[in-house]
């Protein structure tokens, strides 16, 4: 749906989307980078496991909710690429903290 | 950071910004508390970084941008961003979280520089991936040079729709349509601000010059389009409307959305602010006297997030405010605020010319406001739809919180910020009651999702 226009500095950092090895430019946010890396979904609804993506994008609706690191429900518009970060869809209300269950 | 600041500003947009370095410059201790990583606002997003070829592309507006930030930056205040601010008291005391730990600061003065937020209007097909809110669109563009790759269809109403089709055309993207919905009877319901509009005409000129800007690039404009829907399976498809008497379909796997901009008022309404309807700008609003004081002692409120008046207002009441915090601090005498204050005085109501017009056109109709189509989610967390709505009102829950209790409607993470006012013109609608009377959620800190480790690292000193 996106792409990243050609950019002045080519400073880049590595991430892993889904599992995915990825170069993103420094900087931008974790939703930019799924966008632009056609991530057209970024996590499914708690009540009826529709898909959804990010849709303001500043920090206000909550439904760009990701797996960032481990964890759970970050605003992926408001979390901003580092080097070596891990980020995943997130199913429903995504995995529990370590030692909590999630039932 | 200090535990306590003669003066706490919320937000670093234009009004933020300005207040911080009008109150710097006279020794006050000041810090603005930014969620964002830099100064900006989403107005003036990036301005500090941004490539200076994306920047032409943006135009000159956005450029205005850079002076205020060069001049917070050489003032004194202290700036903090990625910092989240989680809750607003009446004793001027400030829930924030930084680096996953939350604090609680206090100040002798408080000015919630919060801005706006788009307006959330439901429709068919909104919470379908690939339709996002305009604002989004120019974010992305903004602080990330990423646009659309497969075209775009803008639709909504609002100056903010023209502008984008105008940046994403200097940017080489194909924009397939811009869909306006502004009923066409709004021209005539408007003409009557239209004189005093004329004072204000370089925004007048701005907008025509890119309607036909728009029209020699031969991107198709529609106007007086209705009943606007994405359809798609799991992804927008394509984007559905009545126009000029007929259904039409545009295939596409975009759509960005636009009605207009309301104040992002969680906070002041946390702090328990008295808020009123605006029937011209078709939101809450909190209230406040000309230099932003609200009905609570030591809390302002200055530029988008008081009322929408754009971002050259912001500044200016962002000014404002900061004089009149010299003045409440005993910095300055009162001549000397009214003296200092003159000039921003006349430039923002010279800015408040061209507004009853913009209000009155652009006027969002009934209809989509109150989400006429029952099996449209309006509560996008808690997926809640208008019919299920309509049935708690039919059921005698006939106003806006008795919904939220009924339904779960407002109760998901983004804590109703996107269907509140849906529900209240839903409510209205139902009950034939002015929307006024419908109240709005309220709004209750943590304004903004905490987890219970993060709320559990508060200093113990914090809660004193």
């Amino acid at each position: 749906m996106f792409k990243q226009l050609p950019l002045d500095q080519p400073d880049s950092v590595e991430i892993v989307l889904n599992g995915q090895s990825l170069q993103v430019p420094k900087g931008i946010s974790v939703a930019a980078a799924a966008l632009s890396n056609q991530q057209n979904f970024t996590r499914t609804t708690p009540v009826s496991g529709k898909k959804r993506a990010p849709f303001c994008m500043m920090g206000v609706c909550y439904d760009c909710l990701m797996i960032i690191d481990g964890k759970a429900n970050q605003r992926a518009c408001a979390t901003y690429v580092r080097n070596g970060m891990h980020i995943d869809n997130q199913e429903g209300v995504g995995p529990a903290m370590e030692g909590i269950s999630n039932e | 950071m200090n535990k306590h600041y003669q003066l706490l500003i919320i937000g670093g947009g234009p009004a933020g910004l300005a207040a911080a370095t009008t109150t710097a410059e006279q020794g006050v201790s000041c810090a603005v508390l930014d969620e964002q990583p830099a100064p900006g606002g989403q107005i003036y997003r990036a301005i500090e970084s941004i490539p200076a070829q994306r920047a032409k592309q943006l135009g000159s507006e956005y450029l205005r941008g850079k002076k205020i930030a060069a001049a917070f930056r050489e003032s004194n205040a202290e700036y903090y961003p990625d910092t989240k601010v989680w809750s607003l008291n009446k004793e001027r005391e400030v829930g924030i979280l930084q680096n996953n730990e939350a604090n609680i600061i206090s100040a002798d003065k408080i000015i919630v520089a919060s801005g706006a937020i788009e307006r959330p209007v439901p429709f068919p097909g909104w919470t379908l991936p690939g339709v996002m809110q305009a604002g989004a669109g120019q974010i992305l563009f903004k602080s990330a040079g990423i646009v659309p790759d497969n075209g775009v269809v803008l639709a909504g109403s609002g100056p903010l729709l023209l502008l984008l089709a105008w940046q994403y055309l200097h940017a080489g993207v194909e924009v397939k349509a811009l869909l306006d919905v502004t009923p066409l009877g709004n021209h005539l319901t408007a003409m009557p601000k239209f004189p005093r509009a004329l004072l204000a005409h370089h925004y007048l000129t701005k907008g025509i010059g890119y309607q036909i800007e728009l029209k020699r690039a031969g991107i198709p404009m529609l106007f007086g389009v209705s009943e606007l829907r994405a359809e798609g399976e799991d992804q927008c498809q394509r984007v559905c409307f009545k126009h000029a008497g007929k259904q039409k379909t545009i295939d596409s796997e975009l759509l960005l959305t636009h009605f207009g901009v309301i104040p992002h008022t969680w906070l002041t309404q946390s702090a328990d602010c008295k808020h009123q309807w605006d029937d011209s700008q078709q939101c809450w609003r909190p209230e406040h006297d000309e230099w932003g004081n609200t009905d609570i002692e030591g809390i302002l409120v200055a530029g988008d997030g008081a009322g929408i008046n754009g971002a050259r207002s912001a500044e200016h009441a962002g000014r404002l405010a900061g004089f009149e915090v010299l003045f409440a601090l005993g910095v300055i005498s009162q001549a000397e605020r009214d003296k200092q204050a003159a000039k921003d005085r006349k430039w923002m109501q010279d800015e408040r010319h061209i507004r009853p017009f913009l209000e009155k056109y652009y006027q969002i109709p009934k209809n989509l406001l109150a989400t006429a189509d029952d099996k449209t989610i309006v509560c996008r967390c808690e997926e809640i739809t208008a019919g299920e709505i309509r049935q708690a009102v039919r059921k005698g829950h006939d106003n806006t919180n008795q919904v939220k209790f009924y339904t779960r409607c407002g109760m998901g993470p983004c804590q109703g910020r996107q269907c509140s006012n849906a529900v209240a013109h839903i409510v209205a609608d139902e009950t034939a009651m002015p929307v006024e009377k419908m109240g709005h959620f309220r709004g209750r800190p943590p304004v903004a999702p905490l987890t219970l480790e993060q709320l559990a690292s508060l200093k113990k000193d914090a809660l004193s």
